[in-house]
């Protein structure tokens, strides 16, 4: 995401909206037709065209020149516009949710478990539900994004293989969050643990959805965006730090290992950190595999910490918000906006943090 | 690669030593993506498989009414007309809205702001991109919806009714029965794929060889003229390629949409109607069904319609890009 280098095209820019032309033409027209050979440009001769607006001066912009500056002016603007109608009220929806939100958020907010669906108490379980997700989704998807990443632009050769992955990448990418929801059920909640439960000869306290499956859920969702980050990473190294280490008679591996993710570290840990804000938002995928709205989370000692078994329902903050916002009646106003205060600001601090990240470690690159 | 001589004695590396396995896992894991997409298409098609051959296909594709749980004199129906048409609607009005201000800002960002502008706006683009979906719908819900159900409604018989009526701006003479509705959603909906038309759009621009807008300026095109005549035309293909990615969001999002378009199986007449979309179907009811019956198959038959619909979309993106590519290499 490098800025593109300042390109020739873009320098007159800012110079260009000129204003009006008055009697004498704007300076750059004086300063062009300054050279040219007297009566060229009809400076002594009355001016035989008659379109040519101020005949009596030869310098003045044609209409045909001053329709471009105008079209340049109103659409330079207009773009602007754009920009500005998709920010302004946007930044002014998240001020409103924050201001309501701001009676209920405190420290005890965050600390305190749900009371009564939600509508007293804090939100303290699903938060730390989101935090064990969020973990467990990174032990997953991390290794594996990243080895896949390191293959496609390692070891792979241009071919079909290698745009089939491309490929599939991409349609992975593109896969509803809800279908990624219904492959987790098909999968890891009824095909998955019914096998572990039989291979481990478990009766009584039988695995079932939980954060184990919403995980690898959540993990195979964000399969390409690892695959993708960490490729862009890897392809920033220059290939000549990759030639020089295999002269000196380094193997592929190490060459790897010692050269190609030390220079690309910081560029994967940015498209992890954005894995990880992505897995705290999301919904659909673990609606039917584990989430639930509510399970009891003792209030004090270790249990509070480490509230959820791997093979049990476990709450979110996503879901939470989703039930508090549209299924519970009479429930007061500052809890919903509490939650998603409380989510926007877990996902804009996470996102920021890659952003400052990554503009910290451009500035010390060395190459 | 593999030293086959007999070298001096070495210090023993750990990581040297599994050098072979670690090449073979790497290589596994490169198939990683291709082995994700076969096993979701196999486990959602598993689970929709006995329903296939019974399902009234044509039914399902052309009729509205969706009764999926059957009560005595109210038979079982899975018609999904109004759920598609919901789809649908939502998405072009999303793309209506989203294309043009995502082109607009996209240009913008990359061919006229400059130095700490530009960078701000990349930056505020980014954030967009990063809320979650659960947030656009609860945007949508608590404060978009109140905000359109103020303008759309009027008293009976009075001069905005009248024009709201004719215009199909909304099905009855009050105005907007409700907040959630079709253009609830389709705003919420454009505000989320705005940012990925966005980067998309700009990455497109950025790949237009500078040796093209210097040869317009020679020419004596101002910046604008450079867009339109140049730029534009260049970029044909990723823009548009942009485009259906944003769609492609749009047709998949669940969430927001199941918050702020009103949940009603109904095909939509007027702009402020309540509609239904697939994703919203199945989120809303795979709960309540039991595991193996009817209606949890034809749900996961919607997943496959979904499903098959967006890696439509996104295959023929990449496509046109790919072609792109190769254009401009030869």
């Amino acid at each position: 995401m490098n800025p593109p280098p300042q390109t020739p095209a873009q320098r007159p820019a800012p110079r260009d909206p000129a204003p009006e032309t008055d009697v004498l033409g704007t300076p750059e027209t004086r300063l062009r037709t300054a050279g040219a050979p007297l009566g060229s440009t009809g400076a002594s001769v009355p001016a035989p065209a008659a379109g040519v607006a101020g005949a009596d001066n030869p310098f003045a912009a044609t209409p045909f020149e001053r329709t471009k500056r105008r079209r340049l002016k109103w659409n330079r603007w207009m773009m602007f516009g754009f920009c500005i109608i998709l920010i302004v009220p946007l930044v002014a929806i998240l001020a409103d949710i924050f201001i309501k939100a701001a009676p209920v958020l405190s420290l005890d907010y965050l600390w305190a478990n749900p009371e009564n669906k939600g509508k007293g108490g804090g939100i303290w379980a699903p938060l730390v539900g989101t935090f064990y997700l969020v973990i467990g989704s990174l032990f997953f998807v991390a290794p594996i994004g990243i080895l896949a990443a390191i293959y496609l632009n390692e070891y792979a050769k241009e071919g079909w293989l290698n745009r089939t992955i491309g490929i599939t990448v991409t349609s992975l990418a593109g896969v509803p969050s809800i279908v990624h929801g219904l492959f987790g059920l098909g999968a890891f909640v009824l095909t998955m643990l019914p096998a572990i439960n039989g291979a481990l000869g478990l009766t009584s306290h039988k695995l079932e959805a939980g954060l184990l499956t919403a995980s690898l859920t959540i993990a195979v969702m964000n399969l390409p965006v690892v695959i993708t980050s960490t490729r862009e990473a890897l392809g920033a190294v220059p290939q000549a730090f990759r030639e020089a280490c295999w002269n000196l008679g380094a193997t592929r591996w190490q060459t790897i290992r010692t050269i190609v993710l030390p220079n690309s570290f910081s560029g994967i840990l940015t498209g992890i950190i954005l894995v990880v804000s992505r897995a705290a938002g999301e919904t659909a995928p673990i609606l039917f595999t584990g989430v639930t709205f509510f399970k009891f989370v003792a209030d004090e000692g270790l249990a509070k910490i480490f509230p959820y078994h791997p093979g049990e329902p476990f709450m979110a903050m996503s879901m939470h918000l989703n039930i508090i916002s549209n299924q519970i009646s009479r429930l007061p106003e500052n809890m919903k906006y509490g939650s998603a205060a409380v989510l926007i600001a877990l996902i804009l601090f996470i996102n920021s943090f890659a952003i400052v990240l990554r503009v910290w470690l451009r500035g010390r690159k060395r190459w | 690669m593999s030293g086959t001589k007999a070298t001096p004695k070495k210090a023993f590396n750990f990581f040297d030593a599994v050098e072979k396995p670690t090449e073979w896992l790497i290589r596994l894991c490169g198939w990683s993506s291709i082995i994700g997409i076969a096993a979701i298409f196999l486990f959602i098609f598993k689970e929709a498989a006995p329903m296939v051959p019974r399902l009234d296909w044509f039914h399902l594709f052309t009729s509205s009414r969706w009764i999926p749980n059957p009560a005595p004199g109210n038979e079982a129906s899975f018609g999904a007309l109004a759920l598609l048409v919901g789809t649908f609607t939502t998405t072009f009005i999303g793309l209506v809205v989203a294309v043009p201000v995502g082109l607009g800002a996209a240009i913008y960002i990359s061919e006229f702001a400059t130095g700490k502008m530009k960078e701000t706006l990349k930056i505020v683009i980014e954030l967009l991109a990063a809320i979650p979906s659960i947030v656009w719908g609860f945007i949508g819900l608590m404060v978009l919806g109140p905000l359109v159900s103020q303008i759309f409604s009027a008293e009976p018989e009075s001069v905005w009714s009248h024009i709201m009526v004719t215009l199909h701006l909304a099905s009855s003479d009050t105005g907007a029965a409700q907040g959630t509705n079709l253009l609830t959603g389709g705003v919420i909906l454009a505000l989320m794929s705005v940012p990925l038309i966005v980067s998309l759009s700009e990455d497109a621009l950025r790949a237009v060889p500078d040796t093209f807008r210097e040869a317009a300026l020679a020419l004596g095109a101002n910046p604008w003229e450079t867009v339109r005549r140049v730029l534009l035309p260049a970029a044909r293909n990723g823009l548009l390629a942009a485009c259906m990615l944003g769609m492609g969001r749009a047709v998949g999002e669940t969430m927001a949409v199941l918050l702020a378009t009103g949940h009603s199986n109904r095909i939509p007449l007027a702009l402020t109607d309540p509609v239904r979309t697939l994703t919203a179907t199945i989120a809303a009811e795979m709960g309540e069904t039991v595991h193996g019956d009817d209606h949890y198959r034809v749900l996961f038959i919607l997943g496959i319609v979904l499903f098959v619909i967006t890696c439509g979309i996104n295959v023929a993106s990449d496509f046109i890009v790919k072609g792109v590519k190769k254009a401009n290499q030869a």
